[in-house]
């Protein structure tokens, strides 16, 4: 394998990797968009109900 | 002197052999299992948290098969079936592999918490846990009763789902982890009829290795059987209807017949035609499930529609 091969495949590996860093930052920020503007418990159904987690007005 | 341009092209890792050590064709169906158990769960998720808890439920998923090739390089090297995976054709160093399997269980379950919540994350962590402990280390290669037990792991994922919308499990999610763990034998059993070479070469005391081929024919319909019950009778719990409840009555019969198929065979028949009614069964099994689940995912678009039958009976 040539040096510019071997260039070649590292920067196509560096791109990819920096798309996967990028996915992940846009993900956690997602999440904290959503869970700021909702605020909901997901946690609610279990067969019984909870008053304890439902959201009073 | 190593000559540093050649080590490099020996241990540098393409991109690509990272992802195929997650097992993308095993994760698809996790994450379809997931989705499912997510989507038909009774408490609605927002959409961007429902990906999210898909995303690392898939991932926690690669996680556990990065460590399954960690482990298992050395008798993957033997078997023609998995002779090209990263670890084996020297891709990726089966050290490397561990370290993305640990991390990516790390990332994945502490994203599952943050996402959904933290008895789903623990959930996830578990199964991780069951795949790569459990199944991989301990019981691939110590009974042939090996995926009767592994099979718990594959099974989880949609408990998981179920778990990351409400917070925690019930009869519902109970009744599809039934369906994937006694689907799953007979599944891989097909498999092994006509794999058992492999199996015997590399020493996995697989049902073929240890019991012959009769056995394990016989434990196929029996398996089979065994299954229709739990696959049918999901059809009258809270997450069953009609359209699931005709799927599974269908599938059922043609699962039950080729079980009987492969039950009668004689073994000269089976290896003159090269295993084509073994195959046939192994790809059914896989239709199998993937139309039994979409089934639960066209009975939840119906009640969200107002489609159904108001009195179908939910027994469980």
């Amino acid at each position: 394998m040539t040096d510019e091969e071997i260039h070649a495949r590292r920067a196509k590996n560096n791109k990819m990797l920096g798309l996967v860093l990028v996915g992940f930052v846009v993900i956690v920020f997602g999440i904290t968009i959503v869970k700021m503007t909702k605020g909901h418990n997901m946690e609610a159904f279990d067969h019984v109900r909870r008053p304890a987690l439902e959201v009073t007005q | 002197m190593t000559d540093t341009s050649a080590s490099a092209t020996h241990t540098a890792s393409d991109f690509g052999d990272v992802v195929s050590l997650l097992k993308p064709r095993v994760m698809s169906l996790v994450v379809f299992t997931a989705a499912v158990g997510l989507i038909v769960a009774p408490v609605s998720v927002h959409p961007f948290l429902g990906f999210c808890a898909i995303l690392f439920i898939g991932l926690g998923a690669g996680a556990s098969g990065a460590l399954n090739m960690w482990w298992d390089a050395d008798i993957d090297a033997i078997m023609k079936r998995t002779q090209s995976r990263p670890v084996p054709a020297g891709k990726v160093t089966a050290h490397n592999a561990m370290l993305v399997g640990l991390w990516m269980s790390v990332l994945s379950v502490a994203m599952l918490g943050l996402a959904a919540n933290w008895f789903a994350a623990a959930f996830l962590a578990f199964t991780i846990f069951f795949y790569a402990v459990i199944y991989s280390m301990w019981l691939k290669r110590s009974t042939p009763q090996n995926i009767v037990i592994g099979g718990a792991a594959g099974a989880f994922p949609p408990m998981v789902g179920w778990a990351a919308a409400t917070g925690g499990v019930s009869i519902e999610a109970w009744g599809m982890f039934m369906l994937i763990f006694m689907w799953t034998p007979p599944h891989f059993w097909a498999l092994a009829l006509f794999m058992n070479d492999d199996y015997t070469k590399a020493g996995v005391p697989m049902l073929t290795v240890t019991h012959g081929r009769r056995t394990t024919r016989k434990h196929i319909m029996v398996y089979t059987v065994l299954l229709t019950p739990f696959c049918i009778g999901l059809g009258f719990t809270s997450i069953g209807g009609p359209v699931y409840f005709l799927a599974s009555l269908i599938l059922s019969v043609m699962f039950l017949r080729g079980a009987y198929g492969l039950y009668t065979r004689a073994e000269e028949t089976a290896e003159a035609d090269k295993y084509i009614a073994e195959r046939r069964v192994f790809k059914f099994s896989l239709f199998y499930l993937f139309i039994l689940f979409a089934a639960l995912l066209v009975e939840e678009v119906m009640r969200n529609l107002s489609i159904g039958l108001e009195n179908w009976p939910v027994v469980i």
